[in-house]
């Protein structure tokens, strides 16, 4: 067995006030292609793909599963068109193998909803702010920008640069996306405090 | 989104489910492609655009363009509803097929031949944008700024006037009163006499049996409704759900996946694979042998992009295989040299006698610029399915041109062309790279030998070094100053010449002018980039008209005033951004502020920067827009192309490089051809001026003016005057003295 070495190098990207490298490497084994019975729960719906181990999840998802909503782009992990959630962390699919996510959540775009009448907030202000314009890169925007508020329900603008900008918009709606998330944090907010309310 | 398939329109020539259809079919015989034959036929009536209305009332509005973000699929159907007067929560869209069918001919026609017929609202306008209309409506393309301007203005308006004309005229013979009498609001026809009131539905029979006008009413802006707001774009809702298709997503039964790789120095050979080098790889199909490029074709595409990493894919030697980016220079400045020696340059703009103007003048100033190749970088990676079979073949694709990809398709299979259907699907990005078929031609050949639908997927690596490329420039100026500091001669040299047609001129009163270019071969393939040549000349041009400002010792806003005594249009655009930006305000330390204005797809846009350099680079804080487009039809849409174009400029100007070495691309992906991101991007205030002329573009003219805005920033901050983009490769490190 050999190793072939298909990529391999640095980036550098000035996030905010500090500078953060990136090493990649991408090394596929020339002849494993061993094809495995693999068990997967995404939104929640538990799927059985045979695949190759290393195969990575983002062609799973398109391919053997059938959810076309999360995107390709780069392939190493830069944009972030490939974005979506293990156990709640935004996740780059395109450098996950599936053989990672085994025993995890896994959310996409499509699962992103509570159910099928309604949208997330996020979805909605997305509408109402009118934020994509080619609208490629919006899953990957939506899954990192709903890491994010999960994780801090209400960011800065510090916080929403570091969170997003791994995320590339070709179509430069960056003032919306950051937009966006402001509202969305601002009613999830006001949606909470009524919970809380209604519930004491 | 619907979609239209071939059977669907070779039956709904005549009605479906008692719709009215207007426009469709009444364009018999000939389906010549150029200009030339389209002109040629006859009893052709203006009205040959599409609308139809259901028995429910609903009003299904036909797209002829694709959708990439701008808003198209929107803004086209407001046009026409608002003329029509209909209710915009019963209208509905639909892209028309890529087919030859469906490419407005004999609306170029009836406005080209026809001058009588022409609304008077567009007399006047004739000149200079018929061709160009007839060009870009008849192609079906998506691009050029253009689809509100010639179709949305030419025939979408025109189409729902008609459209209104004939129901009314209906609805006056049915209850047998005068047409004057009704009132249209909100899809109904009402007659208050008789108190009668009822849908356009309840019309639409008849009116189809009526003639269309050729030249029904058209508003004035005072009587808009619907355009001039901005309602919700009908495409955003499948955007954030994750339903929307582009064409990577497309799936078919039985699809395959395939990945290929193309020689890296264009134009070399591939020395083709044998059949069994993708033996013992499970799930890997076949190898096609292109000429310049090999695919695999595989049960997935990860699988297939692994086989083809790991297959010792061999391309030929090839003419190119030591031209870097500086012998590219190297040539186009001999060639600059050789042109003016032999006389040969092409003539742009020459008036006055700039030679004379220059024996004498008080000052003289020259200066050189450079701008790299560029790469589009669409976010979704070319790709394109296809199948071949008995009757010919479809392609699945997001496309600017899907007539020409079906034509090109056609040619390399040997196939009439109406056997080629194109599939259009929303569209990842289009930025002028999806007008070119290459894709859609390599998808073609591969799924050519075999007999399933085959998904061809580029990688990004593939995307970057395949692309079709804005072209490296040089432009060199001479001015002369006048003895009270105003330019009296202005004396340009570039390379090439594409579109648009005003990409390099000035709007400056100059009184001596010598806009002049020559031609260069390089082996670089070359394709429309967003704002295409403006967005090389806006930076050249506006960079060295703020060189000669800081000449003559004046202030770089007020120094363009005094330019603009015969062109009040970008006075006003100009005065405005100034104001907007509060020009005079001091700024902090380390901080400067630029200004630009260009005229590019008839919308004139000015722009300052608010800059801050920070060790050796810049962050741009602040951009103020002010544009004027004539009328933005979809307001917020408008907005969203003139920050969307900045973004897209101000990327190009900061990082953008692709640089040739050995014949071959260096970039790769975006770790080396950088994108700017959400912490880069500024903050972008856009203010529009409604001129209520002719209506401009709005996908590219906001791109051009970041480039120098920014650079002219960085000099008042700094004085260092960059000359050569991109920003990045400079240090901006204050000099010692800086001017200004």
């Amino acid at each position: 067995m050999f190793r072939y070495l298909i990529g391999d190098g640095s980036f550098t990207a000035n996030y905010c006030n500090f500078k953060s490298t990136l090493l990649w490497r991408v090394i596929i084994d020339n002849n494993s292609y061993s094809i495995i019975m693999t068990n997967l729960i995404i939104n929640g719906n538990a799927y059985q793909v045979e695949v190759d181990p290393a195969t990575p999840l983002l062609w799973v998802i398109r391919e053997q599963v059938g959810l076309t909503g999360t995107k390709f782009g780069c392939g190493i992990g830069q944009c972030g068109a490939c974005t979506v959630q293990l156990d709640g962390i935004a996740t780059r699919s395109c450098l996950t193998p599936v053989q990672a996510v085994i025993d995890k959540e896994v959310t996409t775009i499509e699962g992103l909803a509570p159910n099928a009448e309604e949208l997330h907030p996020l979805q909605q202000i997305w509408i109402d702010e009118q934020v994509p314009q080619c609208g490629y890169c919006q899953s990957g925007q939506l899954m990192s920008a709903h890491a994010l508020l999960s994780a801090n329900a209400s960011p800065t603008d510090e916080d929403i640069d570091q969170a997003m900008s791994g995320n590339i918009c070709r179509c430069g709606m960056y003032s919306r996306i950051k937009k966006g998330i402001k509202r969305a944090a601002e009613e999830m907010a006001k949606e909470s405090t009524l919970k809380t309310k209604s519930n004491g | 989104m619907g979609k239209w398939t071939r059977r669907a329109f070779v039956t709904t020539g005549v009605l479906t489910g008692g719709a009215l259809v207007l426009g469709i079919a009444i364009r018999p015989g000939n389906r010549a492609k150029k200009v030339k034959g389209m002109i040629s036929g006859e009893d052709e009536t203006v009205l040959n655009i599409w609308l139809k209305i259901a028995p429910d009332n609903t009003i299904t509005v036909i797209v002829p363009h694709a959708e990439m973000g701008q808003g198209t699929h929107t803004t086209l159907p407001m046009m026409l509803a608002d003329e029509m007067d209909a209710d915009w929560k019963l209208v509905k869209m639909l892209e028309a097929p890529g087919n030859k069918e469906y490419a407005n001919y004999a609306l170029a026609k009836g406005f080209i031949m026809g001058e009588k017929d022409i609304p008077s609202l567009l007399i006047g306008t004739v000149d200079g944008i018929f061709l160009t209309a007839t060009k870009q409506i008849n192609m079906q393309m998506t691009g050029g700024s253009s689809s509100v301007r010639f179709t949305g203005m030419l025939a979408m308006r025109v189409a729902g006037a008609a459209a209104r004309a004939v129901l009314v005229e209906a609805a006056a013979e049915q209850w047998n009163v005068a047409t004057e009498t009704l009132e249209v609001k909100n899809s109904y026809i009402s007659h208050h006499g008789s108190n009668r009131s009822a849908p356009f539905a309840s019309f639409a029979a008849k009116a189809a049996d009526l003639s269309q006008p050729a030249k029904p009413r058209l508003k004035n802006p005072r009587e808009f409704t619907l355009m001039g707001t901005s309602p919700a774009r009908f495409d955003i809702p499948a955007k954030v759900n994750g339903t929307a298709t582009f064409g990577i997503d497309v799936k078919r039964p039985d699809m395959k996946y395939a990945a290929i790789k193309a020689a890296p120095v264009f134009g070399a050979k591939l020395i083709p694979l044998a059949d069994n080098a993708i033996q013992n790889m499970p799930g890997v199909l076949k190898i096609v042998n292109l000429e310049g490029a090999v695919a695999v074709i595989a049960d997935g595409y990860w699988l297939a992009k692994k086989a083809l990493d790991a297959l010792p894919v061999e391309f030929g030697q090839s003419t190119h295989d030591t031209v870097g980016s500086a012998d590219i220079y190297d040539t186009y400045l001999r060639d600059m040299e050789v042109a003016i020696a032999n006389g040969k340059e092409e003539k742009d703009v020459k008036k006055g006698n700039v030679d004379n103007v220059f024996k004498t003048a008080a000052d003289i100033m020259e200066a050189e610029y450079r701008v790299p190749y560029l790469a589009h970088a669409t976010m979704e990676p070319m790709n394109c399915t296809a199948f071949v079979h008995d009757e010919g073949c479809e392609l699945w694709v997001g496309s600017q041109n899907p007539l020409g990809f079906a034509d090109s398709v056609a040619e390399v299979l040997d196939l009439d062309a109406d056997k080629v259907v194109v599939h259009n699907q929303y569209l990842g990005g289009g930025f002028g790279r999806r007008f070119a078929p290459d894709v859609a031609i390599q998808a073609a050949l591969i799924a050519k030998e075999v007999d399933f639908p085959v998904k061809l997927i580029w990688s990004r690596e593939e995307d970057t070094r395949h692309d079709l490329y804005r072209e490296a420039n040089i432009s060199r100026f001479k001015a002369a100053l006048n003895d009270k500091g105003q330019i009296s001669a202005w004396n340009n040299q570039f390379l090439f010449k594409h579109d648009p047609e005003e990409a390099p001129h000035i709007p400056y009163g100059v009184d001596n002018q010598n806009i002049h270019y020559t031609n260069s071969e390089t082996h670089v393939p070359w394709g429309y980039w967003r704002s295409v040549d403006s967005s090389m000349h806006g930076f050249f041009t506006e960079s060295f008209i703020d060189e000669l400002a800081h000449k003559a010792n004046k202030d770089p806003y007020r120094f363009r005033r005094e330019h603009l005594d015969n062109a009040p249009r970008f006075l006003a655009v100009l005065d405005l951004a100034a104001e907007k930006a509060n020009w005079d305000e001091r700024l902090p330390e380390n901080w400067g502020r630029g200004i630009s204005l260009h005229h590019c797809f008839g919308t004139i846009v000015g722009q300052v920067a608010e800059v801050e350099i920070i060790g050796e680079t810049v962050k741009v804080h602040r951009v103020v827009c002010v544009a004027d487009p004539g009328y933005a039809f979809h307001r917020d849409g408008f907005t969203a192309q003139m920050e969307s174009g900045i973004v897209f400029g101000l990327t190009a100007a900061l990082y953008g490089e692709i640089t040739i070495e050995n014949g071959a691309v260096m970039q790769s992906n975006f770790h080396d051809y950088q994108m700017l991101r959400m912490n880069e991007s500024p903050k972008i205030e856009t203010h529009i001026i409604s001129s209520e002329n002719w209506p401009g573009g709005a996908g590219e003219p906001s791109t051009p003016g970041i480039a120098p805005a920014v650079t002219n920033a960085i000099f008042n901050a700094t004085g260092i005057r960059i000359r050569e983009l991109p920003v990045k490769n400079h240090n901006l490190t204050k000099k010692a003295t800086p001017l200004s």
